[in-house]
């Protein structure tokens, strides 16, 4: 199908006809090829995403910022399909804020997590999404829920995603351990980033982090000249 | 949409193993999995050696086509010997390295194997060499292979490091190849360890009840 060959940017060189006469990324789509990660701490959750987008070889935006608000105590991390992910959680965010103004409080972290369920299953053929959904309420505390490819739900933990997430499992089993508290749990995530950015070619840029509890959001850029250095070998 | 990530025209065929190389001050520690799966469906063998003998001090571990790697192997095994027998003293590793890579490299357009080969020679101490599939031969310091591999990248940069002791190399191997068979369906079994130095070579098997276990096991 023509839509499909659109959705699948490795197989449309394939395709189409003029494939010297203009650069390879004028025909692929815009992609998060990424890689975030959320992990839940006593108090809050602690988030963080590279900043690359996509468009075949060529970086779109190195600058990225994929840790996007949906509510006040509540973000997602986007990893997939730039445009579908931006979608969804333009969706989402406005359902949330309709359901906290009927609601008159706070909506929860599950809510949100439920909504980015509904639309990736519903659609789950036509999208190409994988949502991280971490935040905090007064019911659960911090809270980190994947939405993977497909559209299934599942509290974790911790949590990593995107094209870089595979390059770090290992690192991410073998040192996270539950009762981390806030600084150990950001420099888990900043250490694990690095790693992924230094293997996965469609990670890179800055780390962005964000921390998330009763007491708000505080955001952290870590640059490229900053980021921990490992013996390469 | 899902199954792109599995397709193996874009995942690359490999065989579902982990195997890795490790240098230490004074030796080189070459391990496995032990799992051998048909289409990752059903798990043909459970104790299976990756890790094979092609000269009294060096070894090698497939990655690719059992198949291939296999006549790979057992061609090298009689142009090393060989070859040991006209130098009349043991082959260095890079010998036992350049032959694989120049069966691979000659019939690039046939097989599909690579290999990792580790030893130890009086010239250059210890040593760990990669042939890749299409026949490009490196050396490094540390180095992983197999289906498996992916998920332990981020652990092995993190946490390897130059001149460790050989107990910290085990330990360094055995975890990195706990956490690939804990993550990759098609690795799994017990982790079969060789460590060889000067000294001799010394086999470590590791039962898969005895293997390290992390936070959410």
């Amino acid at each position: 199908m023509a839509a499909s060959s659109v959705m699948m940017p490795y197989f449309s060189q394939q395709v189409s006809s003029k494939s010297d006469m203009v650069p390879d990324w004028t025909r692929q789509e815009v992609s998060t090829g990424t890689t975030i990660m959320a992990v839940e701490y006593d108090g809050g959750v602690v988030i963080g995403a590279d900043s690359r987008t996509t468009t075949g070889a060529y970086i779109a935006n190195r600058v990225t910022d994929k840790l996007t608000r949906i509510h006040d105590r509540i973000y997602c991390c986007r990893s997939g399909s730039a445009a579908d992910t931006q979608a969804i959680a333009e969706v989402v965010a406005y359902q949330l804020g309709f359901h906290s103004i009927e609601l008159d409080e706070p909506p929860l972290v599950e809510t949100a997590a439920n909504l980015f369920r509904a639309s990736c299953y519903r659609y789950r053929e036509e999208l190409t999404a994988g949502i991280l959904v971490a935040g905090w309420d007064r019911r659960k505390g911090g809270q980190v829920y994947s939405v993977p490819i497909g559209g299934m739900l599942v509290r974790q933990p911790v949590s990593v995603g995107g094209s870089g997430s595979t390059y770090i499992y290992g690192f991410m089993d073998s040192n996270y351990k539950p009762g981390l508290n806030k600084d150990q749990c950001m420099e888990l995530t900043a250490t694990a980033l690095t790693l992924a950015m230094e293997r996965d070619g469609s990670s890179g840029g800055v780390v962005r982090l964000a921390s998330i509890s009763e007491e708000g959001v505080e955001r952290r850029v870590i640059l490229g000249n900053q980021l921990p250095k490992f013996s390469t070998h | 949409m899902e199954k792109l990530c599995t397709d193996p025209r874009t995942r690359g065929v490999s065989t579902g193993t982990t195997i890795l190389a490790a240098i230490f001050d004074g030796g080189v520690v070459i391990g496995s999995d032990s799992r051998a799966s048909i289409g990752g469906e059903y798990v043909s063998s459970k104790t299976i050696n990756k890790v094979i003998q092609v000269h009294d001090r060096i070894f090698c571990c497939m990655a690719g086509s059992l198949a291939d790697a296999q006549a790979v192997i057992k061609a090298a095994k009689f142009h090393l010997s060989f070859h040991s027998v006209q130098m009349e003293s043991p082959p260095l590793v890079i010998a036992a390295a350049s032959v694989l890579k120049d069966l691979c490299y000659k019939n690039k357009e046939e097989l599909q194997a690579g290999f990792l080969t580790a030893g130890w020679d009086k010239k250059n101490g210890p040593q760990v060499y990669v042939v890749s599939l299409g026949g490009m031969l490196i050396s490094q310091q540390v180095t992983i292979g197999g289906s498996g591999s992916t998920f332990i990248y981020g652990y092995v940069d993190a946490k390897y490091k130059p001149n460790m002791t050989k107990e910290e190399c085990l330990q360094f191997a055995t975890n990195a190849l706990a956490l690939a068979m804990g993550r990759d369906n098609v690795s799994g079994g017990v982790a079969h360890l060789v460590v060889i130095t000067e000294k001799g070579v010394e086999h470590v098997v590791v039962p898969g009840d005895k293997l390290p276990r992390f936070h959410d096991e």
